[in-house]
């Protein structure tokens, strides 16, 4: 076997107990790696009903099928469990030196259950694994971890991931860092903390083959030339805090608690203005060629000596959702998220609703431990911060996550809490964004840019981005399963302008890499197979239609500003696009996945779980729908 | 450590991003398969932002060379690269700890040490340089990239001016 190792590593970190699960290439070609393995994983070692911060949940770690190879912007890897911010799949991505390592180590997935004691660093040597005492390590920042673990091992070959403080105080959104990079959404970080994992190490020393060589290295050397043109220009230039103006120009910049859609400040939190005055580095994953990610540093004032990475989400969700509108407060705020372990995206959001509360005398200044929590106060952001990763005060409320924060104080909040199964919203204003809308709605890791790309059939004007009508959720469906198969290979998203028949190339470098023959149309059908079994999975998590919703603010709630001012998604119009959207899926009119769509896909072996019976539905189908199904 | 008049693989720490592709083609070229622990040309990245490339510097009167008690590395008339030996080195990694760039590598698998030999065998010259995505790995002497600064200030300095008019 190439590229693949045809290995997945169980730990039980409970029971200090290992032991190896082999699977072959029929299996690995089903679900690629990535985001498509790692949801294998977890749907087949998580036991239904199970509580996400408990020891059955299987925090399952999947690598990209072309991890450590020269492949540009391969070497990634996938995370997944049972989210506990959700309820259901959570799903998370990132690249870095840790993927390669896992695959050097013999491994092409992890699956981590059981809870330990006492705080533990998992050391992986090759085949070797130990439990070490990590109480040395609590307490401390993610990236601190990394280097102290580093020092200790005296070997910087070893690669980490660790959690900071907020995964140890289990805040629902914490994430899991390796190298500065993020596993960010959907809280892997608690899950890792509630097995009280504060870090993975890993040494690898087998090298990793492919079957055509000479082939991939030649494909190497094209795309690293091709992503140095026009098709990843924004990414190289100036990274994706370039969307801070343009979305501004269109009016879905998200400002102050998405209650606004034009910020008077943007210039200032732009990626212009980062490239101008405050870039100091461009950094690459592992095996990247087109380096995204811009370092920012603070040379003066009261943030002097701050440095970030700054992405366009995170950006957002702390600066002009906040109401934050200087660069020097949002480089400080996006490294204490990093290196707490807060997700920058959700803890963004969720401060901005705390701010809104605030402003609206729902939570007093004695409820927010005598910070005057107004919109654009930088220095009480930063405090909220510190606070939510401890869980001090009103921050222990706030690592709850929105949804739940929101029903506990109550008094209309929930109206403004920006999320949808409990995931905090990205960075865009729906409202004027009407195909991305309903895509956000029936996202299966909650609301989401990077595993829906509906927005781009918006913004690029294939659709009227204000209207909507039948066609939409076909247009979102094939957006989902594009990004599905990226997300499951694993290549990066900022690569898609890069070939000229993405699924032929893919599929091509795919066999170069592993030797395992796939055609365009198995690599599409692995998109659809993957995005329909973390469906599943949330099916199986009691999922119902009720779940695949909007706010309801970007429901009733007209846009005040900006080229949408008035408008807003009714119920009307986003009850007909999910409707549209379950159509052109094949499920039923209530979500449900027919066992006949399962068993096409090759699900066969979960279709008694979670598939309904064609014309037997749950719900009595209205009419029309049966209709629709007939004519299908 | 001097350096001959050599050409040699220099890294520029300002454009090099971390992504550590020099060293999967070093690895693959060398070896068949990726490995970087093979690699002959190592990324080091000092958290968060501060990385570079370190291979071979072909320093004059190399002390990898005085150091192996075998006599198994000499230098290459043709273009000043440090050449092992396979039949006289024995792994004894003297050279490792002689070299001040820790640019000697023992493979375990043959016992040998490893050392970048400008990949003379390949048509185009050094894989890692083809295999950069910012150019930041030049092949050039020293006496290159000492003019090369110069005519980078002076052109600086000048732009500087311009932009005060």
């Amino acid at each position: 076997m190439h590229s693949y190792t045809g290995r997945i590593l169980h730990i039980d970190v409970g029971a200090r107990k290992t032991w190896v699960q082999t699977v072959d290439a029929g299996f690995l070609k089903k679900y690629l790696g990535g985001v498509g393995l790692a949801t294998r994983l977890v749907y087949d070692n998580t036991p239904a009903g199970c509580d996400p911060l408990g020891p059955d949940n299987a925090l399952c770690f999947a690598c990209s099928a072309f991890a450590g190879t020269t492949m540009p912007v391969g070497t990634k890897h996938g995370v997944a469990s049972k989210s506990p911010l959700t309820g259901m799949i959570g799903d998370s991505l990132s690249g870095s030196h840790f993927s390669e390592m896992l695959k050097r180590a013999g491994w092409d997935g992890l699956v981590i259950k059981g809870q330990a004691d006492e705080w533990t660093t998992v050391f992986i040597d090759d085949d070797d694994v130990r439990f070490l005492d990590a109480s040395s390590l609590v307490g401390k920042g993610t990236m601190a971890t990394q280097h102290a673990l580093r020092e200790e091992f005296g070997d910087e070959n070893v690669r980490i991931s660790s959690i900071g403080p907020a995964g140890e105080h289990l805040v629902r959104f914490a994430l899991i860092d390796n190298d500065g990079r993020q596993v960010g959404r959907t809280g892997n970080g608690a899950v890792m903390g509630s097995k009280r994992i504060k870090a993975i190490a890993i040494r690898g020393s087998q090298p990793i083959t492919v079957a055509d060589p000479v082939g991939l290295l030649k494909e190497t050397r094209r795309l690293i030339e091709i992503t140095q043109g026009p098709g990843t220009e924004k990414y190289r230039v100036l990274g994706t805090p370039s969307n801070v103006l343009n979305m501004n120009k269109l009016g879905v910049l998200p400002t102050r608690n998405f209650s606004e859609t034009v910020f008077e400040h943007a210039e200032e939190v732009s990626g212009e203005r980062l490239a101008e005055r405050y870039t100091v580095k461009a950094v690459a994953c592992a095996g990247c060629s087109i380096a995204c990610e811009h370092w920012g540093k603070v040379t003066s004032g009261k943030y002097k000596g701050a440095i970030a990475g700054v992405d366009y989400e995170p950006l957002f969700a702390l600066g002009p959702n906040c109401g934050i509108g200087t660069m020097e407060a949002v480089l400080r705020l996006l490294q204490d998220a990093d290196e707490l372990g807060l997700d920058g995206m959700s803890v963004g959001v969720v401060v901005s609703w705390a701010m809104e509360c605030y402003e609206r005398g729902i939570l007093s200044k004695e409820d927010c431990d005598g910070l005057e929590l107004h919109f654009g106060n930088d220095e009480a952001a930063v405090a909220l911060l510190d606070k939510i990763a401890h869980r001090e005060g009103i921050g222990d409320l706030l690592a709850e996550g929105t949804k739940r924060a929101s029903e506990k104080v109550g008094k209309g909040s929930e109206h403004f809490a920006m999320q949808v199964k409990g995931l905090e919203m990205p960075g865009y204003d729906v409202r004027g964004m009407k195909t991305f809308a309903m895509g956000l709605a029936v996202g299966t890791r909650g609301p989401c840019h990077n595993r829906s790309l509906a927005y781009e059939a918006d913004v690029k004007g294939e659709v009227n981005r204000f209207t909507v009508e039948p066609g939409r959720g076909k247009i979102a469906k094939e957006k989902e399963e594009y990004a599905a198969v990226f997300d499951s290979l694993v290549l990066c998203k900022f690569l898609r302008n890069c070939f000229d028949d993405f699924f032929a190339d893919a599929a091509r470098i795919y066999t170069m890499a592993t030797g395992i023959p796939l055609t365009a149309e198995e690599l599409k059908a692995t998109g659809e197979r993957v995005w329909t079994l973390k469906k599943a999975f949330n099916i199986r998590e009691g999922w119902t239609k009720a779940d695949d919703w909007l706010p309801g603010r970007c429901l009733h709630d007209p846009m005040p500003s900006g080229p949408g001012k008035g408008v807003f998604i009714t119920e009307d119009e986003l009850r007909m696009e999910i409707d549209d959207y379950y159509q052109a899926r094949g499920w039923t009119s209530e979500g449900l996945i027919p066992k006949s769509k399962l068993i096409e896909l090759g699900l066969e072996d979960i279709a008694e779980d979670v598939g309904v019976d064609n014309g037997v539905m749950s719900i009595p189908a209205s009419a029309e729908a049966a209709a629709s199904e007939e004519a299908n | 450590m001097a350096t001959q008049g050599y050409q040699h693989v220099i890294c520029d720490p300002t454009k090099c991003i971390g992504c550590r592709m020099c060293e999967y083609a070093c690895s693959a070229t060398k070896t068949g398969a990726f490995d970087p622990s093979l690699s002959r040309i190592r990324v080091v990245r000092i958290e968060p932002i501060t990385m570079t490339a370190i291979t071979c510097r072909l320093c004059a009167d190399a002390p990898c060379i005085t150091a192996c008690p075998r006599d198994a590395l000499t230098r290459s008339e043709k273009n000043g690269a440090i050449l092992v030996d396979e039949d006289k080195c024995d792994g004894c990694g003297w050279c490792v700890e002689a070299c001040d760039f820790g640019a000697v590598v023992l493979n375990p698998a043959t016992r040998n040490a490893e050392i970048c030999n400008l990949c003379e065998d390949q048509p185009e010259g050094p894989r890692c340089v083809q295999f950069c995505p910012k150019d930041a790995l030049i092949l050039a002497t020293p006496e290159v990239l000492r003019q090369q600064a110069r005519r980078e200030v002076v052109a600086r300095l000048f732009e500087e001016l311009a932009a005060e008019d």
